[in-house]
């Protein structure tokens, strides 16, 4: 990815940094719409260039607004959605209670 | 009796306590309305007849119960025990689908309930289906859900505003008095504008999110829908308070008083003598309608004829609400929506049989357009040698919008008001192909989840026969003064004549050949030319 002149506004998505981006959001991208993302993702990052003007060198960042800290409770055991449950909407599930999944480590069958 | 759709929640309570109707009767004459008109409006992806008449029936059975134990029995059951209600269908309900307008959760059934479900069910509340969004809430115009748009009962070729259209036209075409909806940068108080029905996001940790599909956890608050004060009041009452499933939902008590606003009109419009209301100069400037001007200003004339006091002020930093949130609420979607990876619900595709592959079709597949746009936009302003000038910058100017709220409230004022949008509902597909354009609507409603304000939006007249809606923006935890003076100006414009008006085009959706709302969007796509900065 291009990383000179990281100011929003002054970025410029390449056609190589939207595939990039799709692939770490795991996104399977036709070619039609990593090109249109590429347009519209480009008109969009041009709205933040109006943050350029701002002078935030010395403001704090808010991450949520509500001022809670340190939410604690008693660490007692209470009910919870059973194996059943929690599996019932699985595309895949295993006689013993698990997800299955593709496998993830050497390829081949049963891995999961 | 009178139709009983007509009917505020407020009224149908006072009856079913009197014995003079009764939860099924109530919740039949709205499930009749709600499955004839949906063809055509499309308010509802799901309508539960059966569940809902059994609903009603344990409600009239409570009624009955407390009536036979005495006054104070009936006086301690809640306003909304057995009024019909509408859930966005992102709101968990055991059993039954959650599809948060996308495929990708198409098929999936919650296996719990909301907390806000659990609340309505102990209140007593008719839950008659989900409605209609766009998917993950991410949208203006309802249109970006992947069921297809609902429309607007004032103008059937228009949209309802969104993310939560189908509450909002559900509410304005009386299928159900009350509704429930979220609001991440607008999404309640917008179509509540655009369909002429009171909405409002309540503070940011008012109502548990426990159960709730979430798009970007520190903006998100579900609030209620009603056709007046009164009884956006009740169901905000009904659904709120602290809930340790959600560490986030504060522990603030809920005020009784928020279920006995003034009933009379005069009464209520005493409210206004005194009170400040700051009306912020910097959300009146471009872009924003005529019309959409003149009935704010008309209306916050009428409440300084009442009474109350109207400064103008300045909220400096609202010209950068809009790129700062498209940077923070995008990048809390792109990690909320993680989650969704075809390996323990929702949509999958293992064709490819290798797992990373899967992977990439499972997300491609099952998202929309516009949500792909956003997991983008957070993906890479999360994305590493990105982050302090994207995420970082725009945490920092969060920090410069809620300092210029602070100082109204500092400043003594009780309230600020504004427009809701700075335009009434637009045609279907306008501003499909131009996403800026579609972010633009929520310029006037963001910077309130930015700063975690409660924020509401209440009927105040028409522009060219379209709803305009006034914005109450309250100090945290003023909910309750907020409704009081939504209800003043109810009092102070009952005479209105426009208050009497119902949605212009409601009897269309009684015809059969009325198309629904995809495919008079097909029509208008056929023949409208793309829009600058369309790029599809």
């Amino acid at each position: 990815m291009v990383r000179s002149g990281i100011i929003p506004g002054m970025v410029t998505l390449t056609r190589a940094d939207v595939e990039h981006v799709a692939f770490l959001a795991r996104l399977g991208l036709t070619g039609d719409e990593m090109a249109r993302l590429e347009s519209q993702l480009n008109h969009i990052l041009d709205q933040y260039a109006v943050l350029q003007s701002l002078d935030t060198e010395h403001i704090p960042p808010t991450a949520q607004v509500i001022e809670l800290a340190n939410i604690l409770r008693e660490d007692v055991v209470q009910p919870s959605l059973s194996v059943d449950e929690a599996l019932a909407n699985a595309p895949e599930r295993s006689d013993t209670g698990h997800f299955v999944v593709p496998a993830i480590l050497g390829g081949g069958e049963g891995g999961a | 009796m009178t139709d009983p759709t007509r009917l505020h929640a407020h009224e149908m309570a006072a009856l079913l306590r009197a014995g003079e109707t009764t939860s099924r009767a109530l919740t039949e004459a709205h499930l009749a309305v709600a499955e004839r008109q949906n063809r055509a409006l499309h308010a509802w992806l799901v309508i539960y007849r059966e569940d809902a008449l059994a609903q009603a029936d344990a409600a009239d059975k409570r009624i009955a119960e407390a009536r036979h134990a005495g006054a104070a029995a009936l006086a301690g059951l809640h306003p909304m025990c057995g009024i019909p209600i509408g859930l966005k269908d992102l709101v968990s309900v055991k059993g039954g689908q959650a599809t948060a307008g996308s495929r990708i959760l198409e098929g999936y059934l919650a296996p719990f309930d909301s907390t806000v479900t659990a609340r309505l069910r102990d209140a007593g509340a008719v839950i008659m289906g989900k409605t209609n969004m766009d998917e993950f809430a991410m949208g203006s115009s309802t249109e970006h859900s992947a069921f297809g748009p609902t429309a607007n009962p004032w103008d059937m070729a228009r949209v309802p505003g969104g993310s939560s259209g189908g509450s909002a036209a559900a509410v304005a075409a009386f299928h159900a008095p009350v509704a429930i909806g979220t609001d991440t940068g607008g999404s309640i108080r917008q179509p509540g504008s655009m369909c002429g029905v009171v909405g409002m996001k309540p503070t940011y940790g008012r109502v548990s999110r426990y159960g709730i599909v979430a798009f970007a956890s520190s903006l998100d608050q579900i609030g209620p829908f009603g056709r007046d004060a009164r009884d956006a009041a009740a169901l905000l009452h009904a659904v709120s308070g602290h809930d340790p499933r959600d560490a986030t939902s504060a522990p603030e008590p809920v005020p009784a008083e928020l279920l006995s606003l003034a009933a009379g009109d005069d009464e209520a419009a005493s409210y206004l003598k005194g009170r400040r209301i700051a009306l912020p100069k910097e959300y009146f400037v471009a872009g924003i309608e005529a019309g959409v001007a003149a009935r704010i200003r008309e209306a916050v004339a009428a409440m300084e004829a009442a009474g109350a006091k109207v400064e103008e002020v300045s909220l400096p930093h609202t010209e950068y609400g809009l790129a700062s949130y498209y940077i923070i609420a995008p990048a809390e979607a792109s990690s909320n929506l993680a989650r969704f990876d075809g390996v323990r619900f929702g949509h999958n595709d293992r064709s490819s049989g290798e797992f990373i592959e899967d992977y990439l079709r499972t997300r491609g597949t099952g998202f929309g357009a516009e949500v792909k746009r956003r997991i983008m936009l957070g993906t890479y302003a999360l994305s590493a040698g990105y982050y302090d000038a994207y995420y970082l910058k725009a945490q920092k100017v969060r920090t410069l919008i809620k300092s210029d709220f602070d100082a109204v409230w500092a400043a003594g004022f009780d309230a600020i008001c504004a427009p809701t949008s700075p335009m009434t509902a637009f045609p279907l597909g306008a501003k499909l192909q131009d996403p800026v354009a579609m972010y633009l609507v929520d310029a006037c409603t963001l910077p309130i989840n930015m700063a975690g304000l409660p924020g509401m939006s209440i009927p105040a007249g028409l522009s060219d026969g379209l709803p305009v809606g006034l914005q109450i923006i309250g100090a945290p935890w003023s909910e309750l003064s907020m409704l009081r003076l939504a209800r003043a100006y109810e009092g102070i414009t009952a005479r209105a004549p426009w208050r009497a008006l119902e949605p212009a085009e409601l009897h269309l959706t009684d015809d059969p050949n009325t198309p629904g709302p995809a495919e008079r969007k097909e029509r208008l796509g056929a023949t409208s030319a793309p829009r600058p900065g369309g790029q599809s």
